[in-house]
């Protein structure tokens, strides 16, 4: 079996984020970023699926040469190999056809991604990559198992959930309870070193969308405290202030 | 050019997010100034579907057979790719639903259309191009992003844009499948709903609890302040990593982001993740016995206090106010 896990390098969880002063780039001074929390246990649960050697893991990143620490912490993880596309990605429409053209000839039983970036937010790399190699693919999935080839999968839906199921290749994207994430050992951050790492060119592409620019949320007036003694006011500020009820 | 929204529903039954979709919708077609077409797939009453008027859609098209009854990303990306090419669609909107997030990105790339998604305000049009509102870095921030190219796609979010009442009188339309044998390759096998529950990512009011309640076994008092609000649950990471809660409950930067129009916090602190994912509610109480608990500094209303002794005073208090009301 091969699986292909597609990662994307992201801020930290606790980064304040904060904007150039024309608010069109990210200020990225002092920020930690890592592997993405979704693509992480994406990844988690292809070397679940591959324990004991039943398969063979293959990372991919679409990303300047700054990616590769984390591309080393996916390897460290328990991928077997990685490659990167040099390229800054745009949107999700260029990094799904990226990795489309990589993955294209490779025969993979089963590409994962993360269910979104904590970054972008878009969700939008798992599906293109199915309409792009025409795949069936599973949005958001908390549950994953294989039978043969045959996998059962469980997708998010609101207010409950939807079993679903697919003969291989397909792709799915990744949500928290997918898998138990891992932590990488002594052994597995050593040999993540010399494993193979192949930088790739990529693709040239038309854009469809561009960040113009960035905003924060607007700040909250000051909190208006309610006496502990006196509970039932926040009734009637609800009621009558903010008519929220 | 027209305009084409794509209507979402649970077995047969429109949510409000669809009626949300549709009143969005409409208003991109004004600005646009032409007609509003809506796309129902699955199992749908007739009145059902011409309800769709009420919200100004002028068309609705309507297609169903026996394999269309569940989701399916690409058949329905294959009917709605063709309904848009034969109706001379520029905008497509749908929600950002779970389902959303299975269909637009397909859509986006058999059209080759820019898409957006998490939209949370109108799109300002010029000329070919259009720039739109979306929520990014996962709540702490907005993106105004450019989409060029002749074809567009705006995924909205939920909560994120009000429900607009103006009646025209809709002509329903049932179409013929034009999705492809091989399109079906998922099959569904249960759908599992949890009858008595709020949907959480489209939910009005939320109460959401942390460690502050000391332990799963009580919940119940979280639980019962949900219902007399009328509210969804939800919880904090520490609460569904310690598996007091399921996953799905799970509120904040690496779980679900809400934006109801009330956000009950009970003993969650607000580590930053947590508050990426309630920053755009409208309205946020905050009960915490710390006062220096950060999650005060973006809060609407506090009352410090054991979680214990103030919930069920407050569950209190507003089945009074529901009583009199």
């Amino acid at each position: 079996m091969k699986i292909l896990v597609c990662i994307s390098n992201v801020p930290d969880t606790t980064t304040k984020i904060t904007f150039n002063s024309d608010n069109t780039e990210f200020n990225t001074s002092g920020v930690q970023f890592i592997l993405n929390p979704y693509d992480e246990v994406a990844l988690s649960k292809a070397i679940d699926l591959c324990e004991g050697g039943k398969g063979t893991i293959t990372v991919i990143n679409v990303g300047e040469a700054s990616t590769e620490p984390t591309i080393r912490k996916a390897l460290a993880i328990g991928a077997d190999e990685a490659v990167r596309i040099d390229a800054t990605p745009s949107d999700a429409y260029f990094v799904a056809y990226q990795i489309a053209a990589y993955a294209k000839d490779k025969n993979f039983d089963m590409i994962l991604t993360g269910r979104e970036s904590i970054d972008y937010n878009s969700a939008q790399v798992a599906a293109m990559l199915g309409e792009f190699l025409d795949l069936p693919s599973i949005s958001i999935i908390k549950k994953l198992d294989l039978n043969g080839n045959k996998a059962t999968l469980s997708r998010e839906i609101e207010g409950g959930k939807e079993i679903v199921e697919v003969e291989g290749p397909f792709v799915a994207s990744c949500a928290e309870g997918v898998a138990e994430w891992k932590i990488p050992n002594m052994r597995g951050i050593m040999s993540a070193r010399t494993k193979p790492l192949e930088v790739l060119a990529a693709q040239s592409l038309e854009t469809l969308s561009v960040v113009e620019k960035f905003e924060t949320p607007t700040p909250r007036g000051a909190v208006k405290m309610v006496d502990a003694a006196n509970v039932s006011q926040l009734v009637d500020l609800l009621h009558n202030e903010a008519k929220v009820i | 050019m027209s305009v084409l929204v794509y209507v979402e529903h649970a077995e047969g039954t429109f949510k409000k997010s669809t009626f949300e979709v549709v009143s969005y919708a409409k208003a991109i077609a004004q600005q646009l100034n032409t007609n509003l077409v809506a796309l129902a797939i699955g199992n749908l009453a007739a009145d059902q579907l011409s309800s769709l008027g009420t919200y100004g859609a002028q068309k609705v098209l309507h297609v169903n057979d026996a394999q269309l009854g569940t989701f399916n990303a690409q058949a329905y990306t294959s009917i709605l790719s063709d309904v848009a090419q034969k109706e001379g669609v520029t905008v497509v909107v749908l929600a950002n639903s779970f389902s959303g997030k299975g269909l637009a990105p397909r859509l986006a790339v058999r059209l080759k259309a820019g898409l957006a998604s998490g939209v949370v305000a109108l799109p300002t049009l010029q000329g070919a191009s259009l720039t739109v509102k979306r929520t990014a870095y996962s709540g702490k921030a907005f993106a105004h992003v450019k989409l060029s190219g002749a074809n567009h796609i705006l995924a909205l979010n939920a909560n994120s844009y009000p429900i607009h009442e103006q009646p025209v009188s809709a002509e329903v339309i049932s179409l013929t499948s034009t999705a492809k044998a091989s399109d079906f390759k998922v099959t569904v096998k249960e759908i599992v709903r949890a009858s008595n529950k709020i949907s959480l990512p489209e939910a009005d009011l939320v109460v959401s609890a942390g460690r502050g309640m000391k332990g799963p076994e009580n919940w119940h008092l979280i639980e019962d302040l949900a219902q007399s609000f009328g509210a969804a649950t939800a919880c904090s990471k520490p609460v569904s990593d310690a598996g007091w809660r399921p996953h799905e409950e799970h509120v904040g930067q690496t779980g679900i982001a809400v934006s109801p129009n009330l956000y009950i916090a009970v003993g969650i602190s607000g580590a930053i993740q947590h508050l990426a994912g309630v920053s755009s509610s409208k309205t946020i109480v905050v009960i915490n016995k710390d006062p220096e608990a950060p999650f005060f500094k973006v809060a609407d209303y506090g009352i410090v206090g054991d979680a214990m002794e103030i919930v069920p005073q407050l569950t209190a208090a507003m089945k009074a106010y529901t009583q009199n009301g």
